[in-house]
């Protein structure tokens, strides 16, 4: 595979998806070759092979010109170090740190090496991921010192720092945000997560491969096509399975709904955090009349466990075909009724515009990505560029805005909303027939696969290792959250504390994805 | 007699307050398109708040615990002073409109403290905050006030009613930009939509909330009451002001059926006004707020030009 002008050692295997090992000392070299052809960097992440004879390893995938690249390098045993990317993808620190935590793996000489995911619940120099890793040491500071976290501080005449949760006066996800404020001006805004970190990655190793696409759908209940895809494309692709056409096609069905259900939930609670209490309303019904359909039509209002490896669980018949048509049509009338009403209701649009903006270059720059990333000009589609079945026959039109700011992700949803309507009733009209599920093909050796679909927030990646006896040695599940929470900071700077609410949910990012 | 009634109709305020909260929160859910709750809820959510120990800050000083009483007292003299039912009754002397809004700064002067006394983030953003809003609808009230005044030559309450409710019926101008005036600031002084969201969770957006967010059981039942009693007699005395008739005259008790019949109506009236108003709004960007309150103080005193110009 060609990045730049080198040829580099990546193999194809799967459809837009390259596989290679390098040598430690030309990661760097690939990362310099990605972002020159304005490329970037999805995932980052680590494991431990010295079970299988070697050191560690140091994963990352690419998005390139040509597809995904997912480039390895081996590390040594007992000094795991490989060279900091975060200085060329901004988006890699946290990446970085999360896999020192978890793994010991250290980035050398990266500008930011404090702690990410190890809040209190293990002790420096415990890494759980590490396969000789048992059981938690018990450690004094555990439960009595409080995680001292060390923000970075802005000083100066009249600033002052305002701490948010992790625990929230609403019912949602935990996550610490400490504003440096003048008045109600931010000046700063900086994360900390890690309050939802479960162990899922932990919790793979031995399991076997049903079960573990079921995890991995839990990873973010909102997400669940997309990881449960992801994570059956991946173990199909490690053992080389074949999937029936008719499966794929009512995966992508699912995903789409899937889709539709969060953006008519967000569009809903931007109305909401703006106080317009009636569009709130109005877009949850449609959502609930939706998450009912899918109750009635495949037996979960979030589709869970629909997906299943080697096909699909659910089947779709002509009067349900009909059901989900009229419903899809209802809604898109219903939608653009609404969003009439946005358009033209002054105090919403005040709020909207000019709010929480990431202008397209920074966003660049920082790797923005998904729904948000689409907002700032990020115009990356993996379901428009790199298709896999059956978007290769769908031609998905991918919506774009410039201006980078709430209004512009609220009107991508809009777009998106109609454009995933539309998908739906093309995938029901051209539906084909057959079985719905094949048995996976036994593994035999160890082998890998990764699974890359666009979720609704953005390009979800599952990397899989299958060990010899077929249970599962090593999964990762990548949420796009990882590159998008830094640029709700950045989103955030010179805008007034009471703003917060509203750009937050214009980025909806998970908490539970990356924590992991 | 007169002791009695005065009595009567300060009880009566306190007593039906929870209620036009009730009837506000029920108006508001049909026209967002959700099923209400029944009109009674507020006195339920008191009765449960009373029902409940209080929990309070380490650090919390008297002035906090204190504070809810005072605020409390507050509003039920505000709504003892304002013409209900019967006007020019024994307490009416005891304040004109001026010391009114004295009346209602104290409270909120205790609020703030309260709320920057345990000393949480969001305590004194919320008292900050609550203070831009007010420092900016108190002038523009007093000058809805002084319109009213002009136009009755006194600044007491009945002599106001008196004149615009008993004496030879006039249409004045002056009074349409004061009423408007006066809706404004009726809307940003509850903390209702535009200006603040009373059923927001999101405390970083908070205005009236963020101050109480550290009361809980007892102190936060009597805060809730007087925000219900301050809507009340914020309603009351737009009804003063500007719908006078039918506010039985000093010393007809044979009035007083028909005075209470027409001020539930008119509250009525002006509550489903209050909730389609909200209904139909956005919350505007905090620093917005002062626009709308200059539009406010603009309205007002050109109430007051008017005046001059129209009316002498």
């Amino acid at each position: 595979m060609r990045i730049g002008e080198h040829d580099w050692n990546l193999d194809p295997i799967g459809r837009h998806i390259w596989r290679g090992q390098l040598e430690v000392g030309q990661l760097l070299a690939l990362a310099r070759e990605v972002k020159e052809e304005g490329g970037q960097l999805v995932a980052l992440w680590g494991a431990d092979d010295r079970r299988l004879g070697g050191g560690f390893s140091i994963h990352a995938a690419f998005l390139t010109s040509s597809g995904l690249a997912w480039a390895t390098s081996a590390l040594s045993a007992d000094a795991p170090v490989y060279p900091d990317l975060a200085h060329i993808f901004p988006q890699a620190d946290r990446m970085q740190r999360a896999t020192f935590d978890l793994l010991g793996i250290r980035a050398e000489s990266a500008v930011d090496d404090r702690k990410w995911l190890r809040h209190n619940a293990w002790a420096e120099g415990d890494f759980p991921l590490r396969k000789d890793f048992t059981r938690l040491t018990p450690h004094a500071s555990r439960l009595t010192e409080v995680d001292a976290y060390p923000f970075i501080r802005v000083q100066g005449d009249g600033v002052h720092e305002i701490p948010v949760g992790p625990i929230h006066a609403g019912t949602i996800e935990p996550g610490h945000f400490r504003f440096s404020v003048i008045g109600d001006r931010v000046l700063r805004l900086e994360e900390r997560f890690g309050y939802t970190h479960k162990g899922i990655e932990k919790r793979f190793e031995g399991m076997d491969i049903a079960t573990g696409a079921k995890l991995a759908g839990r990873v973010s209940g909102d997400s669940h096509s997309a990881f449960a895809w992801s994570c059956c494309m991946a173990v199909e692709m490690a053992t080389a399975s074949e999937v029936p056409e008719r499966a794929l096609w009512l995966r992508a069905l699912f995903l789409e709904i899937e889709r539709v259900a969060n953006h008519l939930g967000d569009l809903g609670y931007l109305g909401n955090d703006v106080a317009l209490t009636f569009g709130f309303m109005q877009f949850w019904r449609l959502k609930e009349d939706w998450l009912r359909m899918s109750a009635k039509l495949f037996g979960h209002r979030y589709l869970f466990d629909c997906i299943v490896p080697g096909g699909v669980a659910a089947d779709i018949d002509n009067a349900g075909m009909i059901e989900l048509g009229g419903i899809c049509a209802r809604i898109e009338a219903e939608v653009q009724e609404l969003k009439a009403i946005y358009d033209e209701h002054a105090t919403l649009q005040d709020r909207f515009a000019n709010t929480g903006i990431c202008k397209p270059d920074l966003a660049a720059r920082l790797g923005f990505t998904g729904l948000a990333g689409r907002a700032s000009a990020q115009a990356w589609d993996a379901r428009a560029q790199f298709p896999q079945a059956p978007y290769d026959q769908l031609d998905v039109n991918m919506a774009t805005q410039r201006r980078g700011d709430v209004l512009a992700r609220a009107e991508v949803r809009f777009a998106e909303v109609h454009e995933s309507l539309r998908l739906i009733r093309e995938i029901l009209k051209r539906l084909p027939t057959g079985e719905i599920r094949a048995p996976l093909k036994p593994v035999q050796a160890m082998c890998e696969g990764l699974g890359w679909v666009e979720g609704w927030r953005g390009g979800v990646l599952v990397a899989v290792r299958i060990d010899a006896s077929g249970k599962l040695d090593r999964v990762h599940p990548h949420d796009p959250s990882w590159q998008n929470w830094p640029l709700l900071e950045i989103g955030m700077l010179g805008n007034i504390v009471p703003d917060f609410p509203l750009i937050n949910k214009s980025f909806n990012l998970s908490y539970s994805g990356p924590d992991l | 007699m007169s002791v009695s009634l005065q009595l009567a109709q300060t009880l009566l305020a306190i007593l039906l307050a929870p209620l036009l909260m009730g009837w506000v929160n029920q108006c508001r859910a049909w026209l967002q398109g959700r099923s209400a709750p029944p009109i009674t809820q507020p006195y339920r959510t008191l009765r449960k708040l009373f029902h409940k120990d209080a929990v309070i800050a380490h650090n919390a000083s008297p002035l906090f615990r204190f504070a809810p009483y005072m605020i409390f007292a507050c509003m039920a003299l505000a709504a003892g002073i304002v013409p209900t039912i019967a006007n020019d009754l024994p307490f009416s002397p005891a304040a004109d409109v001026i010391a009114l809004v004295g009346v209602f700064a104290l409270a909120r002067v205790f609020l703030a403290l309260a709320a920057m006394d345990i000393g949480t983030s969001f305590g004194s953003l919320g008292a900050r905050r609550e203070m831009l809003v007010s420092f900016l609808a108190e002038p523009a009230l007093l000058m809805v006030f002084f319109t009213a005044s002009l136009i009755s030559q006194s600044t007491e309450l009945p002599h106001i009613v008196e004149t615009l409710a008993h004496k030879d019926f006039a249409i004045y101008p002056s009074l349409a930009f004061a009423a408007v005036a006066f809706w404004m600031i009726t809307v940003a002084e509850n903390a209702r939509i535009p200006v603040d969201n009373p059923t927001t969770h999101l405390e970083l957006t908070m205005i009236h909330e963020a101050m109480i967010l550290e009361y809980s059981a007892r102190h936060l039942a009597l805060i809730e009451w007087a925000v219900a009693l301050k809507l009340f007699t914020y309603s009351t005395l737009g009804i003063a002001l500007f719908l006078p008739w039918g506010i039985a005259p000093h010393g007809d008790v044979a009035a007083l059926p028909l005075a209470l019949a027409a001020m539930v109506a008119k509250l009525a009236l002006g509550g489903a006004l209050l909730s389609f108003m909200e209904a139909i709004s956005a919350k505007v960007r905090l620093f917005r707020a002062p626009e709308f309150l200059g539009t406010a103080f603009m309205l007002a005193v050109l109430g007051m030009l008017i005046h001059f110009l129209l009316e002498v």
